[in-house]
């Protein structure tokens, strides 16, 4: 039976972790992550984790690390924020089209500058392109769950990919709330010890990593975008047996009362929690709105999105991070475009909240709701905004 | 590279894009990069292995006798060897002449 | 749904009487979340941490802006910071001073109901530290209501181990001897 406990989600995590039997990590501190690195390294460092924990000097040596132990074919973690995935970025690239199964937790945050510690999705943004499987916990359970989820996907053979899990700086890495923690049996029957299909072996010699020239790189990015495409069946597999294990269910795409809404909220992470609690109010007031969430990120659920907002007239995305000078930002450029390769053209605004910490609140929501409806109306120009800035 | 000379389908490549051949790069042939080959004079050669050690390639071999033989196929004919020999028993012999 | 805001000084444990209040809740199996006023942290400067009490799935993420009771750990914040802020109507403060309600009134201008105790008194000697967080907790049990003062026992043993029992001690006595007006 799992455990029900209140705990600080990064423990959480770390605990998550070490329930998954990892082999490795190689991790370096950064705020708001250290939490998770600190607590496996008392994991291992009492005995209470038979792993090695590898204490880099930076986070491109972390992922360097990582890349070596799961080309040895261990079950490798990491985890980094903001700064440290920039200085990552090289390998984070190297990881996935080497097709190698790391699990990293992203405590995302803002990146300077000006330094700011706290929360936003700029290195989620900047991680997108890497070509990792990418999904995003609104809560303490969902960070557990997707953790272990994590290393089931990324290690079937079908995928071979990297998995980024990604939550929230401070508002969940740093929060106190009721998590349940199952039992390491659980844990096992739902992810069993990790099977490599290639690997670095003295006794039968591989090359990882060689050149790829022009008449080879183009099929190797075929083969990478062709593998992430076909991940995304994986994913949704491995929520359904996690479904029969531990009861709790995930989608790609979750919806809110969107049934029947006329205007539809898109949002992507921690925020989503909020703004549930903003369209219970909503609809206490008779109105239809409702709330679209985005879980998987990468690869980007595509057809499941254009299903939850087909019937919507109005939408409003809200972006956690910027493009700065794009057209829109990051998750309403995907928004946009699946309804232009769809036809469809509903109203649709950008709202930009919630940069470097700013709180995003049940107000907010209302507002941007309100707003949306009132532009749409009026037949306002369609754009982005950055919302709660100081004139 | 997947394969030196073959152009291979996106659905062919191996997982990662490695190779599964051990010492694979013993296949690519350098020695057609050259315009000089290095040449022992073995009267003169001391075997003490200069030139196996300082070859930037697999070029040289010891035979049974001590000496340090080429092997063409890799000589790219950069001439290491022969500035290296401390008893200047190897010269640099023009290709086609 | 009840929300706490714990006024202290970095180092006197305010982040830490906001945890031990969630875990106490989440053992009772209430839901609770209990986090900082995420920064870094600075020793001494006023600092806040925030708590979430419901019997069900909360789901926010925002900030607290008006809580139901604000907890302060520090008698000389309230020179210095507006612990009424954002306060609820009918909410309630819990202060350590060894004042009189009509003398905090008269010095602070404070007009919400007050729940007093003399924490720093009580912490001295049963503790024989200046370190109130603990203390406050059995003031907070006996103004808020929210839980049983029993539910604090085991999150308290868990953080403090061998030094438990004297917080334990510091904090049944600040609930026999907190005043609530009503």
């Amino acid at each position: 039976m799992a455990k029900r406990v209140g705990m600080e989600v990064s423990i959480a995590a770390a605990e998550a972790v070490a329930l998954a039997d990892v082999d490795v990590i190689a991790a370096y501190p950064i705020t708001p992550q250290t939490h998770v690195v600190e607590h496996l390294s008392e994991l291992v460092a009492s005995g209470h984790l038979d792993a090695e924990f590898i204490p880099v000097e930076s986070e491109h040596s972390a992922m360097s690390c990582c890349v070596g132990s799961a080309a040895a074919g261990a079950r490798t973690f990491t985890s980094t924020s903001s700064q440290g995935y920039a200085l990552m970025a090289e390998i984070c690239y190297v990881a996935a089209s080497l097709r190698l199964p790391i699990v990293m937790v992203t405590a995302n945050r803002a990146l300077s500058a000006p330094i700011n510690i706290w929360n936003d999705h700029a290195d989620l943004m900047m991680s997108r392109d890497t070509g990792w499987v990418q999904t995003v916990a609104e809560n303490g359970q969902e960070v557990v769950d997707l953790i272990f989820h994590a290393f089931k996907v990324a290690e079937d053979h079908r995928v071979l990919l990297p998995v980024m899990v990604n939550m929230d700086g401070f508002i969940l890495s740093h929060m106190i709330e009721p998590i349940l923690i199952p039992e390491a049996e659980e844990v096992r029957r739902y992810l069993p010890p990790y099977v490599p299909k290639l690997r670095l072996d003295p006794e039968k010699p591989v090359t990882i990593g060689p050149v790829g020239m022009p008449d080879v790189y183009t099929e190797a990015k075929m083969v990478h975008d062709q593998v992430l495409k076909g991940a995304k069946d994986v994913v949704v597999e491995a929520w359904q047996s996690f479904k029969s294990q531990f009861g709790r269910e995930y989608r790609c795409v979750e919806t809110y009362k969107s049934e029947d809404a006329e205007t539809i909220l898109i949002t992507m992470g921690s925020i989503s929690e909020t703004a549930m609690t903003a369209i219970d109010q909503l609809r206490g007031a008779g109105k239809k709105v409702g709330l679209v969430r985005i879980r998987l990120w990468r690869p980007f659920p595509v057809e499941e999105l254009f299903d939850a907002i087909k019937g919507a007239k109005v939408v409003a995305v809200v972006d956690r991070a910027m493009s700065l000078n794009g057209v829109c930002g990051p998750v309403c450029a995907e928004v946009k475009s699946v309804l232009y390769d769809r036809g469809a053209r509903p109203y649709l605004q950008n709202y930009i909240a919630g940069l470097g910490g700013r709180d995003v609140t049940v107000e907010n929501f209302i507002e941007m709701a309100d707003q949306v409806a009132a532009r749409a109306q009026r037949g306002d120009p369609m754009g982005y905004e950055i919302i709660n800035v100081r004139d | 590279m997947a394969k030196e000379t073959g152009i291979v389908s996106w659905k062919a490549l191996e997982l990662g894009i490695t190779i599964l051949e051990p010492g694979s790069a013993g296949q690519l042939k350098t020695g057609d990069w050259r315009s000089a080959r290095a040449v022992t004079n073995f009267d003169t050669c001391i075997r003490c292995g200069r030139c196996y050690i300082f070859c930037p390639d697999m070029v040289y071999s010891r035979n049974e006798q001590g000496y340090y033989e080429q092997n063409y196929y890799y000589c790219k004919g950069c001439g290491i060897c022969a500035k290296e020999c401390p008893v200047d028993a190897i010269t640099m012999v023009q290709e086609g002449d | 749904m009840v929300e706490i805001r714990f006024h202290g000084r970095g180092g006197q444990g305010a982040v830490t009487s906001a945890e031990l209040t969630a875990l106490a809740a989440i053992d009772e199996g209430k839901f609770a979340q209990a986090f900082p006023s995420f920064g870094p942290e600075r020793r001494g400067a006023p600092v806040m941490a925030f708590v979430r009490v419901s019997d069900t799935q909360i789901r926010t993420r925002e900030k607290v802006y008006n809580p139901d009771v604000v907890v302060v750990l520090d008698p000389s914040l309230l020179q210095i910071v507006n612990v009424e802020a954002g306060l609820k109507e009918g909410g309630l403060v819990i202060l350590n001073t060894k004042k009189s309600a009509e003398e905090v009134r008269k010095e602070t201008g404070l007009k919400a109901r007050l729940a007093l105790v003399d924490a720093s008194k009580i912490a001295m000697e049963t503790m024989r530290v200046p370190i109130t967080n603990t203390t406050m907790l059995g003031a907070l049990i006996k103004g808020a209501g929210l839980l049983g003062i029993e539910a604090l026992r085991a999150p308290i043993q868990n953080r403090f181990g061998p030094i438990a029992e004297k917080n334990l001690k510091a904090c049944q006595r600040a609930f026999e001897e907190t005043t609530v007006e009503d």
